[in-house]
C-alpha cells in the first residue's frame, strides 16, 4: 500500500467501505447466513393466486368466490395481492369481472391490490375501477410475444410506455414482468442479456420492481443464478423479483438462489392454483404456503401468517373441486402428528 | 478525501475500489473467500437410488417379483452406480419385500453398479450374504421414540445390534452404509437436535460404515435446519463420507438437496418417480424424485452419469404395474409437452 495517497487510504478502510456501498455488507457476510450465503432477513411475498393463479384454471369462478378468495388472503399478512386483470374478456373471459372484483374487494389500509393493465386502454378501465397500483407484462422472447400479445417485444414496449406516463401522472406505481426469463416454450434458451434488456428498459420507464418470470418452469438453480448475475448489472437488487413456476419441481431451489444472490421479493400463488398452458396437465405457479414454510424454516420475516394461507387455499380448491398443489397444505392435512417446527 | 473525489468522479471509483479493497482488508478477504466456497459445488454427484426398496416399501400395492427385477434392470441400464434393490426383513413386518431372495437372484448385475440391500440384524444379514447381496447397509434412528416404535429398542440397543452386523460384515469382506433417520425432525418427538444426529453418525461411521445418509424422515426440514443438521455432523464425519436422503412431504427436498451440495455432500438419495409416499401424512408424498433432482444437478452443470430420458422410462414402467401416477414433476412435465 506504500504508493497509495494518505488521503485514500482512508476510504480503503474496511468499516468505510462497509458505509459508503451497503451492497458490500451482504458479500462480507455481515447479514445472518447459512452456508457462508447471507440472506434477507424479510422476504415480501407477492401473492399472484387471484389473478395468475385463477387465470390459468380452467374452471370460471364466480365473481363472489374471487371476493371472497381475496379477502381471505388480506387477512393472512400479505401485503400484496394481484387482485385482477383489466385484459379484454374475450382473450381471458376468467378475468371479464375485473371491475366487480375490485370494486367488491375488502381493500385491507396495508394491502396493496396491483392490477394487470397489458394496454392503455385496460389502465384507464382499472383506474376507474379504483385500482392503485397497476402492472405490465413484458417477455424476454420475440416469439413469446408475438404468440402472446400479438406485438414483437419493441411494439410492447411502446404500449406499456403509454401505460407507464400516464399511471406517472396519477403517481400509480407499475409493477413489471419479464416472462420466459429462463426459457421459451417457442424458442427454447433464452440469452441472459436478452431478460437483462427487457428488465432495464421496464426499470427506466419507471417500473418500481421487476418480477423476473420462469415462465414454463424450466429453469434450475445454474441458470437463474446466470440469468440473476447478468440482470443485476443493469437493474437494482432490491427492485428485482423472481417468479417462479414448478412445472419441473424447480421453483424452491431456484428460488433460494435468488435469495442468496440478494433477491427479497418472491411471487406465489395460493394451494400453487394455476397450471402450466404449455404442459397440460402440470404446475405451474408455485405454492405460497411452501415458499412460507421454506422461508419460516430459515428464520426469514414474511409477516405472513401460513396457517390462514393454507385456509384460503383450502376455500379455493373447494370452489375450484380441485386438490390443492401446495405440499405443505397436503401433508399439513393429513399429517398424524404434530410437526410445527 | 474531497480533493481526490473532485477530481475523479465517485461512481467511476466503484468497482476499481470495490476490487483493491477487498485485497488491502485481510476481513473483507477472508469473508469473501468463505462465500466462494460456500457457492463451490461438486463437479460430480453419486445418487442412490432407493425406489425399489425404500420407495417400494411404501407403496401399498404389492408389487409382483418379475415387475421388482424389470425395475432394477431398467434403472441399471439408466447410468445410475448404485441401486438398492430389496430388505433382508421378516416377511411378517414388511410383507413388499417378502421376495427378496428371488429379486437378489433373479436381477441382471450389471458392472459397475452396487446392488445394496437391507439387513437389520445378522439374521438377515447372513441370508443376504447368502443370496449374492455385495453390499448392506443398517439403519439407526436420531430419535428414541422413533426407534422404539420402528424397531422396538433405544437407539443404543440397536447400534448393539448393528455391531454384530458389522463384525460379521467386515469378516465377510462386505462393505456397510449406515441410515440415519429423523434427522431433523421426528413424527413423536418433533424437533431433533442436531447433536444427537451428530453422535449417532459417528458411532456407526466408528463403527465401519463408508458412508452414512442422514435421512429427513418425515420432510420437515428446510435449508435452514438442514444447514444446522449438517454443520454438527460433519464436525464428527468427514463430508465425503456423507449422504441426504431427503423427503419430499412439504416439498423442500430439492432446496435441502441444494444446501447440502453447498456444504460438500455429493453423494444423493432418491427415488425413480418418487416411489413411497409418507406413512405419517396419509396421502402426502414422500421420497424425492430421482428424475427432479438429476434435473436440478444437470442443470447446475453437475455430473452424475444418469441418462435422464432412461430414468423417466423406468418411473413409466413402475407407475403402470402399480397403476399410480408419478410423483415426479419432470416426468409430468416432459411427457405433456
Amino acid at each position: 500500500m506504500g504508493n497509495v495517497p494518505t488521503t485514500v487510504k482512508h476510504c480503503l478502510s474496511y468499516e468505510q467501505l462497509i458505509e459508503d456501498y451497503p451492497w458490500l455488507r451482504r458479500w462480507l457476510q455481515e447479514d445472518k447466513t447459512i452456508t457462508g450465503h447471507a440472506y434477507p432477513e424479510f422476504v415480501k411475498i407477492v401473492e399472484v393466486g387471484p389473478r395468475d393463479g385463477l387465470q390459468n384454471e380452467k374452471e370460471i369462478v364466480p365473481t363472489g368466490v374471487k371476493i371472497q378468495l381475496i379477502d381471505m388472503l388480506s387477512g393472512t399478512g400479505l401485503s400484496v395481492i394481484e387482485a385482477t386483470s383489466f385484459v379484454s374478456s374475450k382473450w381471458v373471459p376468467q378475468m371479464a369481472d375485473h371491475t366487480d372484483v375490485l370494486r367488491g374487494i375488502q381493500k385491507a389500509s396495508n394491502v396493496q391490490y396491483p392490477v394487470l393493465t397489458p394496454n392503455l386502454q385496460g389502465f384507464q378501465d382499472a383506474v376507474a375501477a379504483g385500482a392503485t397500483e397497476v402492472a405490465v407484462f413484458g417477455s424476454a422472447s420475440e416469439t413469446f410475444s408475438k404468440k402472446n400479445i400479438n406485438c414483437s417485444v419493441d411494439e410492447s414496449m411502446l404500449r406499456f410506455e403509454e401505460v407507464i406516463n400516464a399511471a406517472k401522472k396519477r403517481q400509480i406505481p407499475v409493477r413489471g414482468y419479464v416472462s420466459c426469463a429462463l426459457g421459451c416454450p417457442h424458442e427454447g434458451h433464452i440469452e441472459p442479456s436478452k431478460v437483462a434488456e427487457v428488465a432495464k428498459r421496464l426499470y427506466e420507464m419507471g417500473c418500481y420492481e421487476i418480477s423476473l418470470g420462469d415462465t414454463i418452469g424450466i429453469g434450475t438453480p445454474g441458470s437463474m443464478l446466470k440469468m440473476l448475475q447478468r440482470v443485476m448489472k443493469d437493474v437494482p437488487i432490491n427492485a428485482l423479483a423472481v417468479h417462479c413456476h414448478d412445472t419441473y419441481g424447480q421453483a424452491l431451489p431456484n428460488i433460494l438462489t435468488a435469495l442468496q444472490m440478494g433477491v427479497s421479493v418472491v411471487d406465489s400463488a395460493v394451494a400453487g392454483l394455476g397450471g402450466c398452458p404449455y404442459a397440460q396437465g402440470s404446475s405451474g405457479n408455485v405454492s405460497t404456503e411452501d415458499v412460507l414454510y421454506m422461508l419460516h424454516g430459515m428464520g426469514i420475516e414474511t409477516g405472513v401468517n401460513i396457517a390462514k394461507v393454507i385456509e384460503a387455499g383450502s376455500f379455493i380448491c373447494s370452489a375450484l373441486s380441485r386438490k390443492t398443489n401446495s405440499k405443505v397444505a397436503q401433508a399439513r392435512s393429513t399429517a398424524c402428528c404434530d410437526e410445527s417446527l | 478525501m474531497a480533493t481526490v473525489m473532485k477530481l475523479v468522479h465517485r461512481s467511476a471509483l466503484t468497482s476499481l475500489m470495490g476490487q483493491h479493497c477487498l485485497s488491502f482488508s485481510s476481513a473483507a478477504a477472508h469473508r469473501a473467500a468463505g462465500i466462494r466456497a460456500g457457492q463451490a459445488l461438486p463437479g460430480k454427484v453419486k445418487i442412490v437410488e432407493v425406489g425399489p426398496r425404500d420407495g417400494l416399501q411404501n407403496e401399498k400395492t404389492l408389487v409382483p417379483t418379475e415387475a421388482k427385477i424389470k425395475l432394477i434392470n431398467m434403472l441399471s441400464e439408466s447410468g445410475l452406480s448404485v441401486i438398492e434393490a430389496t430388505s433382508f426383513v421378516s416377511p411378517k413386518w414388511v410383507p413388499q419385500m417378502a421376495d427378496q431372495v428371488e429379486v437378489m437372484k433373479g436381477i441382471s448385475r450389471k458392472p459397475g453398479v452396487t446392488y445394496q440391500v437391507l439387513t437389520p440384524n445378522l439374521q438377515g444379514f447372513q441370508a443376504a450374504v447368502k443370496a449374492g447381496a455385495p453390499e448392506v447397509a443398517i439403519f439407526g434412528a436420531a430419535s428414541e421414540l422413533f426407534s422404539k416404535k420402528n424397531i422396538n429398542c433405544s437407539v443404543d440397543e440397536s447400534l448393539q445390534r448393528f455391531d454384530e452386523v458389522m463384525k460379521a460384515a467386515k469378516e465377510a469382506g462386505v462393505p456397510v452404509r449406515g441410515y440415519v433417520s429423523c434427522v431433523v425432525g421426528c413424527p413423536y418427538e418433533g424437533k431433533v437436535a442436531p447433536e444427537k444426529v451428530a453422535h449417532v453418525a459417528k458411532r456407526l461411521y466408528s463403527m465401519g460404515c463408508y458412508e452414512i445418509s442422514l435421512g429427513d424422515t418425515i420432510g420437515v426440514g428446510t435449508p435452514g435446519s438442514m444447514a444446522k443438521m449438517l454443520e454438527a455432523v460433519t464436525k464428527e464425519v468427514p463430508v465425503s463420507a456423507l449422504a441426504v436422503h431427503c423427503h419430499d412431504t412439504y416439498g423442500q427436498a430439492l432446496a435441502n438437496i441444494l444446501v447440502a451440495l453447498q456444504m460438500g455432500i455429493s453423494v444423493v438419495d432418491s427415488s425413480v418417480a418418487g416411489l413411497g409416499g409418507c406413512p405419517y401424512a396419509q396421502g402426502a408424498s414422500g421420497n424425492v424424485s430421482t428424475e427432479d433432482v438429476v434435473y436440478m444437478l444437470h442443470g447446475l452443470g453437475i455430473e452424475t452419469g444418469v441418462d435422464l430420458s432412461k430414468l423417466m422410462d423406468a418411473g413409466a414402467f413402475i407407475c403402470r404395474t402399480l397403476n399410480r401416477k408419478t410423483s415426479s414433476k419432470v416426468a409430468q412435465a416432459a411427457c405433456k409437452l
